[in-house]
């Protein structure tokens, strides 16, 4: 991956300056790249990571393992592309393994997933049956640890 | 000393006008402040990649608590050799000519204490690594300083070398990437270096300990150059490649005469390195070249940018091609390097080295090292350059 990326997957926030000292660039070649990036799609958006246990708004998240049966010319990307679309659901992939699909979604409360997953995803033509799994705790989310634990202090001054 | 009869100075008298550390006496002054932001830590920020400390939870899980062979684990030195062939292009043969130690700072002091009689004298760049010329010392050996400069990006050359070289001269101690202005020898430095070397006769002691973290120009060691094997005892660790400096394990590479004398000393004074030290060792030779690619390439951002920074601030700095360490110029201030960083402490809360921790040819230098998290040396280097700036409208 270019290292353009990596960095701004690390610091999405860093500014164009200083990514231009680290790789030795200069900042309008910096923007440059990004506004490429953005055009072409490879960057996607930036968000901030947050620790939503820590705001203690009880929301509710799930995991869903869905079966579905695979369409002709079509395979999976019909139904999965349908599943998409819904505002409740977070990410989604194609998996291997012993269900196809695997969906994480978001809810105001249990009761609120529960119908999504009964009424909405259920019922979709082609789904064959849902495992929802819910979330008890976050301990990490892209590559951000949500508690950090105090690491052992280095000298001050070492040779 | 009260209560204490005797008149006598009990220390000998080779240790008394010995100096310790510059770097010990700054770390004095920094402990007793809070909240600095502290560029002045010779040691990775990195923790030590898990599987490497798993690997040795491990061998405690295991019972690994016993000595091992005095020159280490054999499989350890068998992993040390197939490194050294592919790194740096050199054989050795694991049962004979490899030595694991406490560090590379025991490797040292065994190398120096094999080699070095009362009054040989020993060859050595400057600014350098602060504990060379004391151990030198320690055995009652002459320390012979080369003064490297930044004009010529504190390269050594062959004339160097010429004007210094006595017939008393028996070892040449090299450390490239150097600590602190992380200068790098040119291939044809080394060659010339080394032929130096056999003409005199010379043993070379060449600690590379930051060999991993180069980032430009080919990575030649001496030891590589045909004729220098025989006559060269390379030194290399674990703490800066892989973030494993409190581990304490280090390793050295020499003829079997050499290593055995080593291991003599080795023997009666430490029996062996830790054993899970050794064990982390291992794991980080079979299974760390990734740990190590991502750490060179952020410490090279890192180093870009502090560099960078520095100019752009009017603290001339050369691209320092390894190590984590930048090496700027604040000489122009009408003030001495430990002037510079104790007001800097004071005023900006912003810990550097004075250059003269590393020698006296350090004087006019600051050492910042880049090991810390790029916030930091971001923060740092803004905190820095508001202090320039009121030095100069001041001066």
């Amino acid at each position: 991956m270019d290292e353009l990326l990596k960095l701004l997957k690390r610091n999405a926030q860093e500014s164009p300056k200083n990514l231009a000292k680290m790789l030795k660039t200069s900042v309008k070649q910096v923007k440059a790249r990004i506004a490429k990036y953005e055009k072409t799609g490879i960057i996607r958006g930036y968000q901030a990571i947050v620790n939503e246990d820590q705001l203690g708004l009880g929301r509710v998240y799930a995991a869903i393992e869905v079966k579905i049966t695979p369409e002709r010319e079509g395979g999976f990307n019909r139904v999965a592309s349908r599943i998409s679309k819904f505002p409740e659901v977070e990410s989604l992939y194609l998996m291997s393994g012993g269900y196809d699909l695997l969906v994480f979604v978001k809810g105001k409360n249990l009761k609120d997933v529960a119908f999504f997953v009964s009424e909405k995803l259920a019922t979709i033509e082609g789904v064959i049956s849902t495992t929802t799994h819910f979330k008890l705790k976050t301990y990490k989310e892209h590559d951000v640890l949500m508690e950090v634990e105090k690491g052992h202090e280095r000298l001050q001054v070492s040779p | 000393m009260k209560g204490c009869k005797s008149h006598r100075n009990y220390v000998a008298r080779h240790l008394r006008n010995l100096p310790r550390s510059g770097i010990r006496d700054f770390f004095d002054i920094v402990s007793t402040r809070k909240d600095v932001i502290s560029l002045s830590i010779g040691e990775p920020d990195f923790v030590t990649p898990w599987h490497i400390r798993e690997a040795s939870i491990f061998a405690l899980d295991r019972g690994a608590t016993s000595y091992t062979a005095n020159l280490g684990i054999l499989e350890l030195r068998q992993a040390i050799a197939k490194y050294v062939k592919g790194s740096f292009g050199v054989s050795y043969n694991p049962e004979q000519e490899i030595l694991v130690t406490v560090g590379v700072s025991e490797a040292f002091d065994l190398a120096i204490r094999t080699l070095v009689e009362p009054g040989d004298e020993v060859l050595y760049h400057e600014p350098c690594y602060v504990s060379y010329a004391p151990i030198v010392s320690m055995v009652h050996g002459k320390p012979v300083p080369i003064v490297t400069r930044r004009e010529n990006d504190f390269r050594l050359t062959r004339r160097m070398l010429e004007e210094k070289v006595t017939d008393k001269t028996k070892v040449l101690l090299l450390n490239f990437p150097t600590n602190p202005t992380g200068a790098v020898l040119q291939p044809r430095d080394v060659r010339d270096i080394a032929r130096f070397a056999i003409e005199h006769d010379l043993v070379v002691i060449t600690d590379e300990i930051y060999s991993e973290l180069t980032y430009e120009g080919d990575r030649v060691s001496i030891v590589s150059v045909p004729g220098m094997k025989e006559r060269t005892v390379f030194l290399n660790g674990f703490s800066k490649t892989w973030a494993m400096t409190g581990f304490r394990v280090g390793f050295s590479c020499a003829p079997p005469e050499l290593t055995e004398a080593m291991m003599k000393i080795h023997q009666y004074t430490m029996m062996c390195a830790p054993i899970l030290s050794q064990k982390a060792a291992l794991e980080a030779l079979q299974r760390g070249n990734a740990d190590m690619a991502a750490m060179h390439s952020e410490y090279l951002q890192r180093r870009n940018l502090i560099c960078s920074s520095l100019n752009e601030m009017g603290l001339p700095c050369h691209v320092p091609h390894g190590t984590f360490y930048a090496f700027p110029y604040v000489g122009r201030f009408g003030m001495t390097s430990k002037e510079f960083a104790l007001r800097l402490l004071d005023r900006q809360n912003v810990a550097c080295v004075p250059g003269t921790a590393f020698g006296a040819s350090g004087e006019g230098y600051l050492r910042c090292s880049y090991a810390t998290d790029m916030d930091e040396i971001k923060e740092a280097m803004s905190r820095l350059a508001v202090f320039v700036k009121s030095l100069k409208t001041r001066s």
